[in-house]
Protein backbone atom coordinates (compact mmCIF):
# COMPACT_ATOMS: atom_id res chain seq x y z
CA UNK A 1 0.00 0.00 0.00
CA UNK A 2 2.78 2.42 0.89
CA UNK A 3 4.50 1.59 -2.43
CA UNK A 4 1.22 2.27 -4.23
CA UNK A 5 0.97 5.69 -2.58
CA UNK A 6 4.62 6.33 -3.30
CA UNK A 7 4.20 5.82 -7.08
CA UNK A 8 0.99 7.83 -7.16
CA UNK A 9 2.64 10.67 -5.21
CA UNK A 10 5.66 10.60 -7.53
CA UNK A 11 3.47 10.94 -10.63
CA UNK A 12 1.40 13.74 -9.15
CA UNK A 13 4.56 15.58 -8.12
CA UNK A 14 6.03 15.14 -11.62
CA UNK A 15 2.85 16.59 -13.12
CA UNK A 16 2.97 19.61 -10.81
CA UNK A 17 6.63 20.30 -11.52
CA UNK A 18 5.78 20.73 -15.20
CA UNK A 19 4.13 23.97 -14.09
CA UNK A 20 1.57 25.19 -16.59
CA UNK A 21 2.11 22.06 -18.70
CA UNK A 22 0.42 20.00 -16.01
CA UNK A 23 -2.76 22.01 -16.46
CA UNK A 24 -2.77 21.54 -20.23
CA UNK A 25 -5.72 19.14 -20.13
CA UNK A 26 -8.01 21.48 -18.23
CA UNK A 27 -7.00 24.44 -20.42
CA UNK A 28 -7.84 22.39 -23.50
CA UNK A 29 -11.16 21.48 -21.87
CA UNK A 30 -12.09 25.12 -21.27
CA UNK A 31 -10.99 26.21 -24.75
CA UNK A 32 -12.82 23.40 -26.51
CA UNK A 33 -16.07 24.22 -24.71
CA UNK A 34 -15.66 27.96 -25.32
CA UNK A 35 -15.41 27.26 -29.06
CA UNK A 36 -18.98 25.99 -29.19
CA UNK A 37 -20.81 29.29 -28.64
CA UNK A 38 -18.81 30.63 -31.61
CA UNK A 39 -19.66 27.59 -33.70
CA UNK A 40 -23.37 27.16 -33.01
CA UNK A 41 -24.17 30.76 -32.11
CA UNK A 42 -24.82 32.40 -28.72
CA UNK A 43 -28.55 31.64 -28.52
CA UNK A 44 -29.33 30.74 -24.89
CA UNK A 45 -31.85 27.95 -25.43
CA UNK A 46 -29.66 26.21 -27.98
CA UNK A 47 -26.58 26.35 -25.73
CA UNK A 48 -28.54 25.11 -22.71
CA UNK A 49 -29.86 22.15 -24.68
CA UNK A 50 -26.45 20.98 -25.93
CA UNK A 51 -24.49 21.94 -22.78
CA UNK A 52 -24.35 18.45 -21.23
CA UNK A 53 -23.16 16.83 -24.45
CA UNK A 54 -20.59 19.53 -25.19
CA UNK A 55 -19.08 19.37 -21.71
CA UNK A 56 -18.90 15.57 -21.81
CA UNK A 57 -17.32 15.37 -25.26
CA UNK A 58 -14.75 18.03 -24.35
CA UNK A 59 -13.97 16.23 -21.07
CA UNK A 60 -13.50 12.99 -23.01
CA UNK A 61 -11.03 14.57 -25.43
CA UNK A 62 -9.19 16.45 -22.67
CA UNK A 63 -8.74 13.33 -20.59
CA UNK A 64 -7.39 11.54 -23.67
CA UNK A 65 -4.93 14.35 -24.42
CA UNK A 66 -2.63 13.63 -21.48
CA UNK A 67 -2.89 9.85 -21.74
CA UNK A 68 -0.11 9.51 -24.29
CA UNK A 69 2.39 10.54 -21.61
CA UNK A 70 1.03 8.10 -19.00
CA UNK A 71 3.68 5.43 -19.61
CA UNK A 72 5.70 7.04 -22.43
CA UNK A 73 8.34 8.93 -20.42
CA UNK A 74 8.81 6.08 -17.95
CA UNK A 75 9.13 3.68 -20.88
CA UNK A 76 11.73 5.82 -22.61
CA UNK A 77 14.01 6.50 -19.63
CA UNK A 78 13.79 2.90 -18.40
CA UNK A 79 12.08 3.55 -15.06
CA UNK A 80 9.15 1.43 -16.21
CA UNK A 81 11.42 -1.62 -16.21
CA UNK A 82 12.57 -0.82 -12.68
CA UNK A 83 8.94 -0.48 -11.60
CA UNK A 84 8.23 -3.87 -13.19
CA UNK A 85 11.07 -5.41 -11.16
CA UNK A 86 9.66 -4.30 -7.81
CA UNK A 87 7.99 -7.07 -5.76
CA UNK A 88 4.59 -5.48 -6.24
CA UNK A 89 2.48 -6.70 -9.19
CA UNK A 90 2.60 -4.60 -12.35
CA UNK A 91 -1.20 -4.30 -12.14
CA UNK A 92 -0.83 -2.30 -8.91
CA UNK A 93 1.77 -0.04 -10.54
CA UNK A 94 -0.73 0.63 -13.35
CA UNK A 95 -3.46 1.36 -10.81
CA UNK A 96 -1.19 3.82 -9.00
CA UNK A 97 -0.34 5.62 -12.23
CA UNK A 98 -4.02 5.72 -13.22
CA UNK A 99 -4.86 7.22 -9.82
CA UNK A 100 -2.25 9.91 -10.38
CA UNK A 101 -3.59 10.56 -13.88
CA UNK A 102 -7.10 10.97 -12.53
CA UNK A 103 -5.93 13.30 -9.74
CA UNK A 104 -4.05 15.53 -12.19
CA UNK A 105 -6.56 15.38 -15.10
CA UNK A 106 -9.97 14.15 -13.98
CA UNK A 107 -10.20 16.22 -10.81
CA UNK A 108 -9.38 19.59 -12.49
CA UNK A 109 -11.92 18.76 -15.20
CA UNK A 110 -14.60 18.17 -12.58
CA UNK A 111 -13.66 21.43 -10.86
CA UNK A 112 -13.89 23.38 -14.13
CA UNK A 113 -17.14 21.77 -15.30
CA UNK A 114 -19.63 23.83 -13.20
CA UNK A 115 -18.06 27.07 -14.45
CA UNK A 116 -18.40 25.93 -18.06
CA UNK A 117 -21.95 24.73 -17.41
CA UNK A 118 -22.71 28.26 -16.20
CA UNK A 119 -21.21 29.75 -19.36
CA UNK A 120 -23.39 27.46 -21.48
CA UNK A 121 -26.52 28.49 -19.53
CA UNK A 122 -27.18 25.01 -18.18
CA UNK A 123 -30.04 24.90 -15.69
CA UNK A 124 -28.60 24.73 -12.15
CA UNK A 125 -30.69 21.56 -11.48
CA UNK A 126 -28.15 19.64 -13.54
CA UNK A 127 -24.98 20.82 -11.77
CA UNK A 128 -24.85 18.28 -8.94
CA UNK A 129 -25.58 15.39 -11.28
CA UNK A 130 -23.01 16.68 -13.79
CA UNK A 131 -20.33 16.61 -11.09
CA UNK A 132 -21.27 13.15 -9.80
CA UNK A 133 -21.51 11.73 -13.32
CA UNK A 134 -18.18 13.29 -14.32
CA UNK A 135 -16.54 11.92 -11.16
CA UNK A 136 -17.70 8.38 -11.93
CA UNK A 137 -17.10 8.74 -15.67
CA UNK A 138 -13.60 10.23 -15.62
CA UNK A 139 -12.45 7.40 -13.33
CA UNK A 140 -13.55 4.90 -15.99
CA UNK A 141 -12.01 7.05 -18.73
CA UNK A 142 -8.61 7.05 -17.00
CA UNK A 143 -8.78 3.28 -16.49
CA UNK A 144 -9.80 2.51 -20.09
CA UNK A 145 -7.26 5.00 -21.40
CA UNK A 146 -4.43 3.25 -19.54
CA UNK A 147 -4.97 0.18 -21.76
CA UNK A 148 -4.58 2.29 -24.89
CA UNK A 149 -1.57 4.15 -23.46
CA UNK A 150 0.15 0.84 -22.73
CA UNK A 151 -0.64 -0.62 -26.16
CA UNK A 152 0.90 2.23 -28.16
CA UNK A 153 4.29 2.18 -26.40
CA UNK A 154 7.03 2.09 -29.03
CA UNK A 155 4.67 2.59 -31.98
CA UNK A 156 4.82 5.15 -34.75
CA UNK A 157 2.35 8.09 -34.55
CA UNK A 158 1.25 7.02 -31.08
CA UNK A 159 -1.04 9.98 -30.37
CA UNK A 160 -3.34 9.57 -33.36
CA UNK A 161 -3.35 5.83 -32.88
CA UNK A 162 -4.36 6.25 -29.23
CA UNK A 163 -7.49 8.18 -30.16
CA UNK A 164 -8.48 5.53 -32.71
CA UNK A 165 -8.02 2.79 -30.11
CA UNK A 166 -9.81 4.21 -27.10
CA UNK A 167 -12.47 6.61 -28.39
CA UNK A 168 -14.73 3.71 -29.48
CA UNK A 169 -14.35 2.26 -25.99
CA UNK A 170 -15.23 5.65 -24.44
CA UNK A 171 -18.63 5.83 -26.17
CA UNK A 172 -20.66 3.88 -23.53
CA UNK A 173 -19.38 6.19 -20.76
CA UNK A 174 -20.30 9.21 -22.89
CA UNK A 175 -23.83 7.92 -23.58
CA UNK A 176 -24.69 7.29 -19.95
CA UNK A 177 -22.84 10.38 -18.68
CA UNK A 178 -24.83 12.69 -20.95
CA UNK A 179 -27.97 10.63 -20.26
CA UNK A 180 -27.67 11.25 -16.51
CA UNK A 181 -27.33 15.02 -16.89
CA UNK A 182 -30.14 15.24 -19.47
CA UNK A 183 -32.41 13.19 -17.20
CA UNK A 184 -31.71 15.55 -14.30
CA UNK A 185 -32.43 18.59 -16.50
CA UNK A 186 -35.71 17.05 -17.67
CA UNK A 187 -36.70 16.26 -14.08
CA UNK A 188 -36.47 12.47 -14.35
CA UNK A 189 -34.71 10.14 -11.93
CA UNK A 190 -30.97 9.87 -12.55
CA UNK A 191 -30.42 6.71 -10.51
CA UNK A 192 -30.29 4.21 -13.43
CA UNK A 193 -27.71 6.19 -15.43
CA UNK A 194 -25.52 6.77 -12.38
CA UNK A 195 -25.74 3.09 -11.46
CA UNK A 196 -24.64 2.11 -14.98
CA UNK A 197 -21.71 4.56 -14.78
CA UNK A 198 -20.78 3.05 -11.41
CA UNK A 199 -21.01 -0.42 -12.96
CA UNK A 200 -18.66 0.62 -15.78
CA UNK A 201 -16.19 1.86 -13.18
CA UNK A 202 -16.41 -1.31 -11.08
CA UNK A 203 -15.95 -3.50 -14.18
CA UNK A 204 -13.02 -1.42 -15.44
CA UNK A 205 -11.31 -1.36 -12.02
CA UNK A 206 -10.02 -4.96 -12.15
CA UNK A 207 -10.06 -5.55 -15.94
CA UNK A 208 -8.23 -2.48 -17.26
CA UNK A 209 -5.13 -2.67 -15.01
CA UNK A 210 -4.92 -6.34 -15.91
CA UNK A 211 -5.04 -5.67 -19.66
CA UNK A 212 -2.63 -2.71 -19.47
CA UNK A 213 -0.16 -4.71 -17.39
CA UNK A 214 -0.26 -7.43 -20.06
CA UNK A 215 0.39 -4.81 -22.74
CA UNK A 216 3.23 -3.26 -20.70
CA UNK A 217 4.93 -6.66 -20.30
CA UNK A 218 4.86 -7.10 -24.06
CA UNK A 219 6.24 -3.61 -24.62
CA UNK A 220 9.20 -4.35 -22.34
CA UNK A 221 10.02 -7.77 -23.85
CA UNK B 1 -4.63 -30.84 -31.66
CA UNK B 2 -3.89 -27.11 -31.77
CA UNK B 3 -0.16 -27.72 -31.93
CA UNK B 4 -0.56 -30.11 -34.89
CA UNK B 5 -1.38 -27.16 -37.14
CA UNK B 6 1.47 -25.01 -35.84
CA UNK B 7 3.70 -26.55 -38.49
CA UNK B 8 3.49 -24.22 -41.52
CA UNK B 9 4.37 -26.97 -44.00
CA UNK B 10 1.56 -29.19 -42.80
CA UNK B 11 -0.77 -26.20 -42.87
CA UNK B 12 0.23 -25.33 -46.45
CA UNK B 13 -0.43 -28.92 -47.60
CA UNK B 14 -3.81 -29.08 -45.85
CA UNK B 15 -4.97 -25.61 -46.89
CA UNK B 16 -4.04 -26.26 -50.53
CA UNK B 17 -6.46 -29.18 -50.47
CA UNK B 18 -9.24 -27.27 -48.65
CA UNK B 19 -9.19 -23.97 -50.61
CA UNK B 20 -10.82 -25.30 -53.86
CA UNK B 21 -13.60 -26.97 -51.85
CA UNK B 22 -14.33 -23.74 -49.98
CA UNK B 23 -14.33 -21.79 -53.24
CA UNK B 24 -16.71 -24.29 -54.86
CA UNK B 25 -19.02 -24.34 -51.83
CA UNK B 26 -19.15 -20.52 -51.82
CA UNK B 27 -20.08 -20.42 -55.52
CA UNK B 28 -22.79 -23.08 -55.29
CA UNK B 29 -24.31 -21.93 -51.98
CA UNK B 30 -24.13 -18.28 -53.02
CA UNK B 31 -25.75 -18.92 -56.39
CA UNK B 32 -28.51 -21.03 -54.83
CA UNK B 33 -29.09 -18.49 -52.05
CA UNK B 34 -29.22 -15.54 -54.48
CA UNK B 35 -31.57 -17.39 -56.86
CA UNK B 36 -33.95 -18.36 -54.06
CA UNK B 37 -33.68 -14.95 -52.41
CA UNK B 38 -34.05 -12.77 -55.50
CA UNK B 39 -36.47 -14.83 -57.62
CA UNK B 40 -38.24 -17.51 -55.57
CA UNK B 41 -38.86 -15.96 -52.15
CA UNK B 42 -42.08 -13.93 -51.88
CA UNK B 43 -41.98 -10.15 -51.55
CA UNK B 44 -42.97 -8.89 -48.12
CA UNK B 45 -46.54 -7.64 -47.73
CA UNK B 46 -45.30 -4.44 -46.09
CA UNK B 47 -41.77 -3.93 -47.38
CA UNK B 48 -42.34 -5.09 -50.95
CA UNK B 49 -39.31 -6.03 -53.00
CA UNK B 50 -36.80 -4.21 -50.81
CA UNK B 51 -37.07 -7.00 -48.26
CA UNK B 52 -34.57 -8.85 -50.50
CA UNK B 53 -31.75 -6.64 -49.17
CA UNK B 54 -32.12 -8.74 -46.03
CA UNK B 55 -30.54 -11.75 -47.77
CA UNK B 56 -27.26 -9.83 -47.95
CA UNK B 57 -27.65 -7.56 -44.93
CA UNK B 58 -28.39 -10.15 -42.25
CA UNK B 59 -25.62 -12.64 -43.20
CA UNK B 60 -23.14 -9.73 -43.48
CA UNK B 61 -24.06 -8.54 -40.00
CA UNK B 62 -23.75 -12.06 -38.61
CA UNK B 63 -20.35 -12.42 -40.24
CA UNK B 64 -19.21 -9.07 -38.84
CA UNK B 65 -19.78 -10.44 -35.34
CA UNK B 66 -18.49 -13.90 -36.26
CA UNK B 67 -15.24 -12.46 -37.63
CA UNK B 68 -14.66 -10.36 -34.53
CA UNK B 69 -15.34 -13.38 -32.31
CA UNK B 70 -12.91 -15.52 -34.32
CA UNK B 71 -10.38 -12.70 -34.21
CA UNK B 72 -10.68 -12.51 -30.41
CA UNK B 73 -10.48 -16.31 -30.11
CA UNK B 74 -7.40 -16.41 -32.36
CA UNK B 75 -5.84 -13.57 -30.35
CA UNK B 76 -6.44 -15.43 -27.09
CA UNK B 77 -4.89 -18.57 -28.61
CA UNK B 78 -1.89 -16.55 -29.76
CA UNK B 79 -1.41 -14.94 -26.34
CA UNK B 80 -1.92 -18.12 -24.29
CA UNK B 81 -0.23 -20.82 -26.40
CA UNK B 82 2.00 -18.54 -28.51
CA UNK B 83 0.59 -20.31 -31.54
CA UNK B 84 2.31 -18.87 -34.64
CA UNK B 85 -0.62 -19.38 -37.01
CA UNK B 86 -3.16 -17.89 -34.59
CA UNK B 87 -1.40 -14.52 -34.81
CA UNK B 88 -1.59 -14.63 -38.58
CA UNK B 89 -5.20 -15.83 -38.49
CA UNK B 90 -6.26 -12.92 -36.25
CA UNK B 91 -4.44 -10.43 -38.44
CA UNK B 92 -5.88 -11.88 -41.66
CA UNK B 93 -9.41 -11.94 -40.26
CA UNK B 94 -9.54 -8.20 -39.52
CA UNK B 95 -9.76 -6.93 -43.16
CA UNK B 96 -12.43 -9.52 -43.99
CA UNK B 97 -14.40 -8.62 -40.87
CA UNK B 98 -14.27 -4.90 -41.58
CA UNK B 99 -15.58 -5.53 -45.11
CA UNK B 100 -18.54 -7.49 -43.75
CA UNK B 101 -19.21 -4.74 -41.20
CA UNK B 102 -19.09 -2.12 -43.93
CA UNK B 103 -21.40 -4.20 -46.12
CA UNK B 104 -23.88 -4.56 -43.25
CA UNK B 105 -23.83 -0.78 -42.60
CA UNK B 106 -24.21 0.10 -46.30
CA UNK B 107 -27.00 -2.39 -47.06
CA UNK B 108 -28.77 -1.40 -43.86
CA UNK B 109 -28.57 2.23 -44.90
CA UNK B 110 -29.90 1.46 -48.40
CA UNK B 111 -32.80 -0.45 -46.87
CA UNK B 112 -33.42 2.21 -44.23
CA UNK B 113 -34.01 5.02 -46.76
CA UNK B 114 -37.23 3.59 -48.30
CA UNK B 115 -38.38 1.83 -45.10
CA UNK B 116 -37.61 4.23 -42.25
CA UNK B 117 -37.31 7.28 -44.49
CA UNK B 118 -33.75 7.99 -43.44
CA UNK B 119 -30.26 6.76 -44.27
CA UNK B 120 -29.17 6.61 -40.67
CA UNK B 121 -30.60 6.75 -37.15
CA UNK B 122 -28.57 7.00 -33.94
CA UNK B 123 -30.04 3.86 -32.56
CA UNK B 124 -28.48 1.28 -30.22
CA UNK B 125 -27.98 -1.45 -32.83
CA UNK B 126 -26.67 0.84 -35.57
CA UNK B 127 -24.38 2.76 -33.26
CA UNK B 128 -22.86 -0.36 -31.74
CA UNK B 129 -22.16 -1.78 -35.22
CA UNK B 130 -20.48 1.52 -36.11
CA UNK B 131 -18.36 1.15 -32.97
CA UNK B 132 -17.47 -2.37 -34.15
CA UNK B 133 -16.31 -0.83 -37.44
CA UNK B 134 -14.01 1.55 -35.54
CA UNK B 135 -12.72 -1.29 -33.36
CA UNK B 136 -11.69 -3.16 -36.52
CA UNK B 137 -10.03 0.03 -37.81
CA UNK B 138 -8.12 0.51 -34.54
CA UNK B 139 -7.03 -3.12 -34.58
CA UNK B 140 -5.70 -2.84 -38.13
CA UNK B 141 -3.93 0.45 -37.37
CA UNK B 142 -2.29 -1.02 -34.26
CA UNK B 143 -1.08 -4.17 -36.05
CA UNK B 144 0.80 -2.04 -38.58
CA UNK B 145 2.03 0.65 -36.19
CA UNK B 146 5.21 -1.08 -35.05
CA UNK B 147 8.51 -1.70 -36.81
CA UNK B 148 8.59 -5.14 -35.22
CA UNK B 149 5.62 -7.13 -36.60
CA UNK B 150 5.63 -9.52 -33.60
CA UNK B 151 5.10 -6.61 -31.19
CA UNK B 152 2.25 -5.27 -33.32
CA UNK B 153 0.57 -8.66 -33.36
CA UNK B 154 0.75 -8.99 -29.57
CA UNK B 155 -0.48 -5.46 -28.82
CA UNK B 156 -3.33 -5.92 -31.29
CA UNK B 157 -4.24 -9.25 -29.66
CA UNK B 158 -4.75 -7.49 -26.32
CA UNK B 159 -6.87 -4.84 -28.05
CA UNK B 160 -9.00 -7.48 -29.79
CA UNK B 161 -9.76 -9.07 -26.41
CA UNK B 162 -10.56 -5.70 -24.79
CA UNK B 163 -12.86 -4.77 -27.70
CA UNK B 164 -14.68 -8.08 -27.45
CA UNK B 165 -16.97 -6.57 -24.77
CA UNK B 166 -18.78 -4.84 -27.63
CA UNK B 167 -19.90 -8.11 -29.29
CA UNK B 168 -22.54 -9.16 -26.72
CA UNK B 169 -23.69 -5.52 -26.58
CA UNK B 170 -24.39 -5.58 -30.34
CA UNK B 171 -26.04 -9.00 -30.21
CA UNK B 172 -28.46 -8.07 -27.45
CA UNK B 173 -28.83 -4.34 -28.11
CA UNK B 174 -32.20 -4.82 -29.80
CA UNK B 175 -33.50 -6.75 -26.79
CA UNK B 176 -32.10 -4.43 -24.13
CA UNK B 177 -33.10 -1.09 -25.61
CA UNK B 178 -36.23 -0.09 -27.47
CA UNK B 179 -34.66 0.04 -30.87
CA UNK B 180 -35.94 1.01 -34.30
CA UNK B 181 -34.11 -2.04 -35.62
CA UNK B 182 -36.28 -5.17 -35.59
CA UNK B 183 -35.53 -7.77 -32.88
CA UNK B 184 -33.85 -11.09 -33.66
CA UNK B 185 -36.15 -13.39 -35.61
CA UNK B 186 -33.91 -16.35 -36.46
CA UNK B 187 -31.59 -17.09 -33.56
CA UNK B 188 -33.90 -16.97 -30.58
CA UNK B 189 -35.60 -19.15 -28.02
CA UNK B 190 -38.71 -20.90 -29.33
CA UNK B 191 -37.44 -21.27 -32.89
CA UNK B 192 -37.32 -18.86 -35.82
CA UNK B 193 -40.37 -16.67 -36.47
CA UNK B 194 -39.78 -16.39 -40.18
CA UNK B 195 -41.46 -18.32 -42.98
CA UNK B 196 -39.43 -21.26 -44.43
CA UNK B 197 -39.57 -19.73 -47.95
CA UNK B 198 -37.59 -16.75 -46.61
CA UNK B 199 -35.54 -18.69 -44.07
CA UNK B 200 -34.05 -21.07 -46.68
CA UNK B 201 -32.34 -18.41 -48.84
CA UNK B 202 -31.25 -16.55 -45.71
CA UNK B 203 -29.53 -19.61 -44.26
CA UNK B 204 -28.02 -20.50 -47.66
CA UNK B 205 -26.55 -17.01 -47.93
CA UNK B 206 -25.24 -17.22 -44.36
CA UNK B 207 -23.53 -20.52 -45.21
CA UNK B 208 -22.13 -19.04 -48.42
CA UNK B 209 -20.74 -16.05 -46.49
CA UNK B 210 -19.17 -18.40 -43.93
CA UNK B 211 -17.47 -20.58 -46.55
CA UNK B 212 -16.40 -17.38 -48.33
CA UNK B 213 -14.79 -16.21 -45.09
CA UNK B 214 -12.86 -19.47 -44.68
CA UNK B 215 -11.87 -19.41 -48.34
CA UNK B 216 -10.47 -15.87 -48.20
CA UNK B 217 -8.94 -16.47 -44.77
CA UNK B 218 -7.03 -19.51 -46.02
CA UNK B 219 -5.83 -17.65 -49.12
CA UNK B 220 -4.66 -14.74 -46.95
CA UNK B 221 -2.96 -17.09 -44.46
CA UNK B 222 -1.13 -18.85 -47.29
CA UNK B 223 -0.03 -15.50 -48.68
CA UNK B 224 1.22 -14.41 -45.23
CA UNK B 225 3.24 -17.60 -44.79
CA UNK B 226 4.72 -17.34 -48.29
CA UNK B 227 5.64 -13.68 -47.82
CA UNK B 228 7.29 -14.63 -44.51
CA UNK B 229 9.36 -17.20 -46.36
CA UNK B 230 10.31 -14.65 -49.03
CA UNK B 231 11.36 -12.19 -46.34
CA UNK B 232 13.54 -14.86 -44.72
CA UNK B 233 15.18 -15.70 -48.08
CA UNK B 234 15.85 -12.01 -48.85
CA UNK B 235 17.39 -11.48 -45.40
CA UNK B 236 19.64 -14.49 -45.93
CA UNK B 237 20.74 -13.10 -49.31
CA UNK B 238 21.51 -9.71 -47.78
CA UNK B 239 23.46 -11.13 -44.87
CA UNK B 240 25.16 -13.70 -47.08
Amino acid sequence: MSRFLHIARRDVRLAFRQGIGGLMAVMFFVLAVVLFPFGVGPEVNMLARISAGVIWVAALLASMLSLEQLFQTDFEDGSLELLALTPMPLEVVVLAKVTAHWLTTGLPLIAAAPLLALLLHMNTDGFAVLIVALALGTLSLSLIGAVGAALILGSRRGGVLLSLLILPLYIPVLIFGVGAVDAALAGFTVRPQLLVLGAFFLAALPLCPWASAAALRQAME
Amino acid sequence: MIQRFANPNRFMRLSAAVVPWMAGATMILGAAGLYLGLFQAPADYQQGESVRIMYVHVPAAWMALFCYTSMAAASATALIWKHPLADLAARSTAPIGICFTFLALITGSLWGKPMWGTWWVWDARLTSVLVLFFLYLGYMALVNAFDDPARGAKAAAVLALVGFVNVPIIKFSVDWWNSLHQPASVLKLGGPSIHPSMLAPLLLMALAFTTYYFWVLLVRLRAEIISGKIRAIRLRQVHG
